[in-house]
């Protein structure tokens, strides 16, 4: 392989493919239509999303996804996709894609929520689409924070996390206790199928993108509602050093919303 | 030697100078520039030295979708370090 030097270091080429090697990886996925996006430095949406839409090209779904999108920084990003993107209003993405999905039984539905869009403005959708058991999939990218409007506190923020208003830690006393989303929609009847993944490392994005397989798979079958919550790291909402946004959320958020599958699902044993 | 079965293409131009790729490099073949910026003025990722082993790592974490991800036909023997 050739070699170049960059600043005082010889190091291998990287800008140009061998020519005799086979490609594995591209820069952006099929669905992907423009890598460029205007999300900070270190954003976990990004990851989560790739694994998401990727997921969706293997299942050869492509032409009938129809995805309905929230309100946040995720947002900005549907217009870098190629798939059908639907806007809701402030958290009610979870009623449009019932619509939706009962309007055109065939499509697969998904919803892309974040905690402050799902969790504080929207509780009641996903509850009673949960409850009433809709046959679609809500996916919901968590990073303990309304990272779009500053980086406030939201309902999944969890104790001692830092956010803009509480950047001594959340305070139970000051502020409540967080809500588990994950664990209170796989206690729903009409939840057919739940996990939490998280991005913060490849292990957990490649685990991640087998939960969302198996969502998928659920709603394909028809068995009802499927969740999965992604924990993203948000560095800046967080105001710490983006390389040390992956450990903060393994030591901090994934302590209390703790990653794994928690209801149904045709994922391994040992993903559990 | 290491065994090189790998390597990568990186858009330096798209890079944001977020790290993630470092610790996600099983191998740690990938290190950021110290002194050297993109025109956008972040720091970017180098690959160090030979064991990079395709394994996609970096390019499923990199939130600017900056890694192709090549495997070699034949695993490879790179000679290393140079002058
Ligand atoms: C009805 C309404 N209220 C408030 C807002 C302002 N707003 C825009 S994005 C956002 C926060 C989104 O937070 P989250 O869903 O967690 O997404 P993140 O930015 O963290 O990815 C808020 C409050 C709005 N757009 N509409
Ligand atoms: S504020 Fe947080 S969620 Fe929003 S783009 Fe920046 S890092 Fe991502
Ligand atoms: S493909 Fe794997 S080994 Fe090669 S540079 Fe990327 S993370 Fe490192
Ligand atoms: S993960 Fe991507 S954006 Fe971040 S430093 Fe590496 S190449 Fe740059
Ligand atoms: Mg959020």
């Amino acid at each position: 392989m050739d070699t170049e030097l960059v600043g005082q270091r010889v190091v291998l080429r990287t800008d140009r493919r061998p020519d005799d090697a086979t490609l594995v990886d591209d820069f952006t996925p099929e669905l992907v239509d423009v890598g460029a996006h205007h999300l900070c430095p270190g954003c976990g949406e990004p990851i989560a999303i790739r694994s998401a839409v990727e997921c969706i090209a293997e299942l050869g779904a492509v032409e009938r996804t129809i995805s309905v999108f929230g309100i946040g920084c995720y947002t900005a990003f549907s217009n870098n996709l190629d798939i059908e993107v639907l806007q809701a209003l402030h958290g009610r993405a979870p009623s449009l894609a019932t619509g939706v999905k009962r309007m055109r039984p065939d499509a697969l539905v998904l919803t892309v929520q974040g905690d402050g869009d799902m969790v504080n403005e929207g509780l009641q959708e996903v509850l009673h689409a949960a409850a009433r058991g809709e046959n679609i999939t809500c996916v919901l990218l968590n990073n303990g924070v309304f990272g779009e409007t500053g980086g406030h506190i939201t309902s999944t923020t969890v104790l001692g996390q830092r956010t803009k208003n509480t950047l001594d830690g959340r305070d139970a006393e000051r502020d409540g206790y967080p809500i588990l989303i994950g664990d209170l929609i796989a206690s729903m009847g009409g939840t057919a199928y739940a996990a939490r993944g998280a991005v913060n490392d490849a292990g957990n994005v490649a685990r991640t993108r087998r939960m969302l397989a198996a969502a998928f798979a659920t709603q394909e079958r028809g068995e009802g509602f499927s969740f999965v919550e992604i924990l993203t790291m948000c560095p800046t909402g967080w105001f710490i050093e983006t390389q040390e946004s992956p450990d903060y959320l393994a030591d901090v958020i994934a302590g209390t919303h703790q990653i794994g599958v928690l209801k149904g699902g045709d994922v391994p044993k040992g993903d559990r | 030697m290491t065994l090189t079965r790998g390597t990568v293409v990186i858009d330096r131009e798209a890079c944001k100078g977020c790290d993630l790729c470092i610790d996600a490099c099983p191998p740690r073949v990938l290190e950021m520039t110290t002194t050297v910026v993109n025109t956008i003025g972040h720091r970017f990722p180098l690959l160090i030295a030979p064991g990079c082993t395709g394994c996609k790592a970096c390019s499923q974490i990199c939130p600017d979708f900056c890694f192709q991800v090549y495997k070699f036909d034949e695993p490879k023997e790179i000679p290393w370090p140079v002058d």
